[in-house]
């Protein structure tokens, strides 16, 4: 799935990053914790985050993530904006909450990717 | 990449915003010195876990990497209060961060355990009340 199919399924707004839309997205993580972030999400993935602030960025910045989106219409501030462009990031805002823009890519069948059973 | 290439960063706890940036500067190193991309993930995430701490725990700190052709080598010092229970703090999901600190998303009590997973050497050495210093090991192979 690339950048722009989740775009197209969430509804969601471009709020940088339009250059990057073409790019692939295999995996998803959906968290407001960024160390869970950082303790499962592996390859390639969308992160959805209702999280808003500069370590988002950060973190997606450290865990080679492909494209950020805020969940529940959360707006990203300009030097927010300004460090994902500097790391080639696209983000995106839609006003679905969570769970639905969580399930409506699962839906398209887009897959968390994390081998669950390890900490189980 | 026959030379090695050492590096220091004062983190400084006033900015959380800030946090961060030394892991950043020395991702970007490793990507331009050709370190594959597990390699420079690895150091990236272990990095940034033990800065995000020094930041929450410890008032900040200093960072030593020394990156050589074999291994990246982190030493990260602060004299924060020391860890009480490493045991505990090792457990993943144990966590002493405030709530401001979670609201942050941060505090879930998966620093140290990443840094162990991420890393391939680590070692902790703590003094309650003088500090704490990590140091990791990440093989180039």
């Amino acid at each position: 799935m690339t950048v722009r199919e989740i775009q197209e399924t969430l509804g969601a707004r471009v709020i940088s990053g339009e250059e990057w839309l073409d790019k692939e997205v295999h995996t998803a993580c959906g968290s407001d914790m960024m160390s869970d972030v950082l303790a499962f999400v592996k390859d390639q993935a969308v992160l959805l985050t209702g999280l808003c602030n500069p370590q988002v960025i950060r973190t997606a910045e450290m865990m080679d993530i492909v494209c950020i989106v805020f969940v529940r219409s959360k707006k990203p501030d300009d030097n927010m904006i300004e460090l994902a462009n500097e790391r080639e990031i696209p983000i995106l805002c839609t006003g679905h909450r969570m769970f639905s823009a969580c399930g409506l890519l699962y839906e398209k069948g887009l897959r968390g990717g994390t081998d669950y059973e390890r900490y189980s | 990449m026959s030379d090695t290439v050492k590096l220091t960063y004062q983190v400084s706890h006033e900015d959380f915003t800030r946090a961060g940036e030394a892991s950043s500067d020395v991702k970007r190193h490793l990507k331009k010195m050709g370190f594959s991309p597990e390699v420079v993930r690895k150091v990236a995430i272990a990095m940034y876990e033990g800065e995000i701490n020094m930041v929450i725990h410890a008032k900040g700190g200093t960072i030593d990497v020394e990156i050589s052709p074999d291994d990246i080598l982190m030493v990260l010092k602060d004299v924060g209060p020391g860890i009480p229970d490493i045991e505990k703090a090792m457990q993943a999901g144990y966590s002493t961060a405030p709530d401001n600190v979670r609201a942050l998303g941060f505090g879930a009590g998966m620093g140290l355990p990443n840094m162990k997973q991420y890393s391939d050497e680590m070692e902790i050495d703590t003094k309650l009340g003088v500090g704490t210093t990590v140091t990791m090991k990440v093989y180039q192979g």
